[in-house]
């Protein structure tokens, strides 16, 4: 039995959006968006209650969820940084930012600050080539990436260190 | 050079809302779609030419025209805007400054297929462009424009945004069809003949974002005007997005047939720091690589580029100066396209990260002249072999990166 449930705001977008296809299943990737915004990670337990709302088996939510990058099927912290890592990126210095941010952050890509704060990731095109180096905050775009940015913003975030 | 045909309002302030948008033409175009058939809708396109702005260049007049006219299933249109080829980052900017352009081209291009509803498949990374899209939605609901009776007529229209996940390979459209089922995303086999897309079995078009948003300008103006812009065979316009080593990069709506040397040095102000360019990539990453010495008579148009052994592909041209390291260049691509292969076929899945170790060992100094000759067997498996064009890409670019700058590699191996 799965212990995970919707919110309430969440059951009634599920309602809502049920309406807007032709078939529920097209509601997977919508329903597990739902719990990453509600929990910040996607659990087996939520995996689960995804089967169940679908009509179809936990493997295949979970099938499904590993596929795509930005389901997180592990807890990260607070502040996710997604940093791009691509070609246009590469050429005006995301390496120079990425070895700031690790710097700065005192972990390495792929880990989490011992206080659960911040999850430092490289990910591919972000569709910023224009504005370059690039990386993502939670949902935030931050664009033309210099170490005196990522101060004036990663030290204006209220967090709990 | 500048063109104005999808991008006129980009640079008013407040475009995206509903009444600005529509004191500037916006949703100007119904009056004239509602008066002419379905039938004659998809000719007014296929007159003008119009071709697939996400790719693949296909004729979208023709696309339509796949869809059986008295359709006993629903019938349904996908917007594509998971743009996530690298150098490509134009379909943002029509989200971001003219969203309004969009849901006039989608109720455009439904009433042209009888699609009741439209899907817009974003990228799950544009929160706030899909943010902006649902606004202009709402407003659009609000004022009648979409709905059970759109502008006030027998044809009634339902817009869903889609949010992806962040997989590259949703930008290839069975890819995408299936993600939007729920599944992973899969490219599908294709079909032998010419048929529509499936959508959970029912007749459905894919179309980019860019290329929907082109269609009002020609509904209302007429094909003829926009045929006036670029070339016989690739008429029109299209956003250009270029980015790396220029003074100024950046999006750029340019008709068909522009010089691309006079883009790069014109318009985009030269190469950053006055150093000379080495190469450039013009559309998008997965097309093949051109040698500064070959760009002198490239002009922006399909058939040109295809003359020339590349691609005009999403039109995102990333720019590399002389210091650019090529090995190194393609190894971040390579990196790139293991992550994204959707693991589906042995050779794409297993030959994009065979060619991104051998990289790395090249790079390291490691590297020997067996893997250069490796690296040509790898991608030459990888081609032809494969459920979608992923791997042949990939084949194509890689044996481009290799045959046009074998000095560099050379420099890096070690003479056994």
């Amino acid at each position: 039995m799965s212990r995970f449930g919707f919110n309430w705001e969440n059951e009634e977008k599920f309602d809502a959006l049920l309406e807007r296809y032709p078939d529920k299943q097209s509601l997977m990737l919508p329903a597990l968006w739902m719990v990453q915004y509600q929990e910040g990670w996607i659990s087996l337990d939520a995996i689960r209650f995804i089967a169940k709302k679908l009509e179809r088996t936990p493997m295949e939510v979970y099938s499904v969820a590993s596929f795509y990058t930005m389901f997180q099927l592990q807890p990260v912290g607070k502040y996710h940084i997604q940093l791009c890592r691509t070609l246009s990126c590469m050429l005006c210095g995301s390496k120079n930012i990425q070895e700031y941010l690790q710097y700065k952050l005192g972990i390495k890509v792929g880990e989490t600050t011992p206080d659960r704060q911040f999850t430092l990731s490289l990910v591919e095109c972000l569709g910023s080539c224009g504005t370059a180096p690039c990386m993502r905050l939670n949902d935030a775009y931050i664009e033309n990436l210099t170490p005196e940015k990522i101060d004036e913003i990663l030290d204006g975030l209220c967090h709990d260190r | 050079m500048i063109a104005k045909v999808v991008s006129k309002n980009f640079d008013i302030p407040n475009a995206h809302t509903l009444e600005v948008a529509r004191a500037n033409g916006r949703y100007a175009s119904l009056e004239k779609l509602f008066c002419i058939s379905p039938d004659e809708t998809i000719c007014e396109i296929e007159r003008s030419g119009l071709r697939g702005k996400g790719g693949g260049g296909a004729l979208t007049g023709e696309k339509w025209r796949l869809i059986p006219p008295q359709s006993s299933k629903p019938v349904y249109l996908v917007v594509n805007a998971d743009e996530g080829e690298p150098g490509t980052f134009k379909d943002r900017q029509i989200l971001e400054f003219d969203p309004h352009l969009l849901i006039e081209g989608i109720i455009c291009a439904s009433y042209a297929i009888n699609a009741h509803h439209a899907y817009v498949y974003i990228r799950g990374e544009y929160v706030f462009w899909m943010n902006r899209l649902q606004q202009a939605i709402d407003e659009a609901y609000a004022a009648g424009l979409l709905g059970n009776s759109v502008f006030g007529r027998d044809f009634s229209l339902h817009v869903t945004i889609h949010k992806g996940a962040g997989a590259y390979i949703c930008g290839e459209k069975t890819a995408l069809l299936e993600s939007l089922e729920g599944k992973r995303g899969h490219p599908r086999l294709k079909p032998k003949g010419k048929e529509p897309e499936w959508f959970f079995g029912n007749p459905t078009v894919v179309n980019n974002v860019e290329t929907i948003a082109s269609v009002p300008f020609i509904i209302r103006e007429g094909y003829a005007s926009y045929r006036a812009y670029g070339t016989e065979q690739s008429p029109g316009t299209m956003l250009f997005g270029i980015s790396g080593h220029v003074k100024k990069p950046g999006v750029y709506e340019l008709p068909y047939g522009t010089s691309m040397k006079r883009v790069i040095y014109e318009l985009c102000g030269g190469i950053k720091g006055d150093k000379n360019l080495k190469a450039i990539i013009p559309g998008g990453s997965s097309v093949q690589i051109l040698r500064a010495d070959e760009i002198e008579a490239i002009t922006l148009d399909y058939e040109c580029l295809k003359a020339h052994g590349s691609a005009l592909g999403t039109g995102g041209m990333i720019v590399l100066d002389e210091s650019v390291s090529i090995p190194e260049a393609m190894k971040n691509l390579f990196a790139f396209y293991h992550h994204e292969s959707c693991g589906q076929c042995t050779p794409c899945r297993e030959g994009t990260g065979w060619v991104d170790r051998i990289l790395a060992k090249i790079l390291a100094g490691e590297g020997s002249k067996e893997d250069y000759q490796t690296i040509l067997d790898a991608v030459d498996t990888m081609n032809g072999k494969t459920i979608c064009v992923f791997a042949p890409s990939v084949a194509f670019i890689a044996q481009s990166y290799l045959k046009k700058f074998p000095d560099e590699f050379e420099a890096l191996l070690r003479s056994r």
